[in-house]
């Protein structure tokens, strides 16, 4: 065999690897959705959860998975944000610069099973907030956060220097520049980052179970911070490890349908509202 | 002599700068903010070494009752009666770990080479979003298309239930699989073009080029993306639980059910009470998984330091 037959082959060989992760990842989608679409009605998406009997719905996880996300969103955007800029603008070569990189490689290396014992410890134990929905968005905030000051850091320095430079040449403070032409500059970028984070919060379980508990108040919607909330993603664990009812794989499989649904619309919409920010940035071009 | 230029020439005392009040405020909301994205930094810092020692001094607690040599070293894990030897984790942990890595580099390796130098600009365009959609997809939901999909068919081929190592191991490897590939893609790309160019221009073909030039330039890349694919597979706990038929024994095959450290703590934390012994070992477990993935950020640092020095 010689060498321009081996080159053929290996070509051949590298268009089906590339290939073989595409089919992979459309099965995966087929049967997700395949098997859950059809258990997704109005009746699932904002029923009340049931116990014992078959028939149960995942209205008030679904709430509450949006309203820990917000929360946490809430909690890490301007720390995460906040860090972001200081590493992108403000730092030097310090000590304490390599210390705050080196934590956010750190922290974003962290298992989410530990940061969920480190909430449960600080939040739901010492600070007494038990099993709640603001100690699970604390939580979770958590591990948004070294994507975030990642995710702020770049969005900024994609920003040209230029800029920069010709705000404080006008006689603005840094924080004048950085307000008014840093940010929006990087805003679109930083609009795309977020998103992914959010995408991400939203499917993260092993977090949750003990930060904001397994089980739902019993009004709906509630938006109080303070009840126990369990979110969707934790109650496709919940409902296939532990609960007792005869329809768990149905729910099970309604749930990562919906969940997935969720999450192709956070990574479709990803490019939408920067895109749209850009044309009103750049006057229409 | 009342022109302009004069005017300007004879009034050296009038052209202070003009610092109203509204300037004053910006200037301290100027060093307040320096202030708070400094703080905002700090926090970071500091949260990271409140993770480790609220964590680190929970679980070193369990050595009070626990010898460490038991506790590393025994593969007895019966709470209910003091046995708490955790070398059952820690061994399906590094087992699973490493099955995992070896699943998933093949194909991560040969689909970053891919992307990297051989597909059109069409097909990055579908696959570069179809990578990103593996990270994207939430781990329950691997977890359950393990449960509901490999573990039947692996039931079915082997005669057994199908839990254990070796389905988490397929899981684990399509999860970390996008991380290697695209770290990977990216230290192939960053590679300078002269390499390509004088390979190509010594008569090399495309293959011979990619396999022994352009791969072994771009290992410390490569590297780095597997110990992160590593350290993805070592933390991932939903997915795992939910194919690995968490009982707590060493395993005597793929296919024989065990408990990897993660799922080790989602199992038992929920029937323990807090500070009871049992429940420090759960601590224990997270500060190894905690000092594990240190370790693997460190390793990294150094891989990157020496390909600098080169």
């Amino acid at each position: 065999m010689n060498s321009r037959v081996t080159d053929k082959l290996a070509t051949v060989y590298f268009w089906v690897s590339g290939i073989a992760i595409i089919a992979l990842l459309a099965a995966f989608l087929i049967r997700i959705l395949g098997d859950g679409i059809p258990h997704l009605s109005w009746h699932f998406l904002f029923g009340r959860p049931e116990e014992i009997v078959a028939g149960g719905g995942v209205g008030p996880q679904l709430f509450n998975s949006f309203y820990i996300l917000f929360l946490s969103l809430l909690i890490s955007v301007p720390i995460g944000v906040g860090a972001g800029v200081y590493l992108a603008v403000y730092a030097q070569k310090s000590k304490f610069t390599d210390l705050v990189r080196i934590s956010v490689e750190v922290l974003s290396s962290v298992p989410s099973i530990v940061f969920g014992l480190f909430g449960f410890l600080l939040f739901a134990n010492l600070l007494g907030l038990k099993f709640s929905i603001l100690g699970g968005a604390a939580t979770l905030s958590l591990l948004n956060l070294p994507v975030l000051v990642r995710v702020t850091e770049e969005a900024i320095r994609t920003v040209p220097e230029s800029y920069w430079e010709a705000s404080l040449a006008l006689g603005s403070t840094k924080w004048q520049a950085i307000r008014k032409v840093l940010i929006p500059a990087a805003l679109p970028t930083l609009i795309t980052g977020i998103t992914l984070v959010a995408g991400r919060a939203l499917g993260e379980s092993a977090i949750l179970i003990y930060t904001a508990g397994l089980s739902v108040s019993r009004f709906f919607p509630d938006f109080n911070p303070l009840k126990m909330g369990e979110t969707l993603s934790v109650h496709l664990w919940y409902i296939q490890a532990e609960s007792l009812v005869p329809d768990a794989k149905n729910i099970a499989q309604g749930s990562a349908a919906l969940l997935l649904i969720v999450v192709l619309v956070f990574n479709l919409l990803v490019g939408i509202p920067s895109r749209i920010l850009q044309k009103r940035l750049t006057g229409g071009k | 002599m009342n022109s302009v230029a004069d005017k300007l020439v004879n009034a050296k005392e009038k052209t202070r700068p003009l610092v109203t009040s509204w300037t004053r405020a910006q200037q301290r909301h100027d060093s307040l903010m320096r202030w708070v994205f400094v703080g905002s930094a700090a926090l970071v810092s500091a949260i990271i070494f409140s993770i480790i020692v609220f964590v680190g001094m929970q679980g070193v607690k369990t050595f009070a009752d626990v010898s460490p040599l038991e506790f590393f070293f025994s593969t007895d894990w019966t709470p209910t009666s003091n046995s708490f030897g955790a070398l059952p984790f820690l061994y399906s942990t590094l087992l699973l770990t490493l099955l995992s890595v070896v699943l998933a580099v093949p194909l991560a390796l040969s689909g970053a080479l891919f992307m990297a130098k051989i597909a059109p600009k069409w097909m990055r365009e579908i696959l570069r979003p179809a990578t990103d959609l593996f990270v994207g997809i939430p781990s329950v939901v691997y977890g359950l298309i393990g449960m509901t999909f490999i573990v039947p068919l692996l039931g079915r081929m082997t005669g057994g239930i199908g839990y254990g190592i070796l389905p988490a191991a397929i899981i684990l490897a399509v999860m970390i699989m996008p991380t290697i590939l695209s770290i990977s893609e990216d230290a192939l790309r960053a590679l300078p073009g002269r390499l390509e160019e004088a390979s190509l221009a010594l008569g090399a073909t495309r293959w011979q080029t990619m396999w022994r030039v352009l791969l072994p330039a771009a290992r410390p890349g490569i590297l780095t993306g597997i110990i992160l694919g590593m350290g993805r597979a070592i933390g991932e706990t939903m997915a795992v639980f939910m194919v690995i038929g968490n009982s707590p024994q060493m395993p005597k095959s793929l296919l024989d059910s065990t408990t990897v450290l993660t799922t080790a703590i989602v199992k038992d934390m929920g029937n323990t009470n807090y500070g009871t012994t049992w429940n420090n070992a759960l601590y224990l477990m997270a500060l190894v998984l905690l000092v594990i993935s240190l370790a693997l950020i460190l390793f990294i640092r150094i891989v990157a330091k020496r390909s600098e020095l080169k």
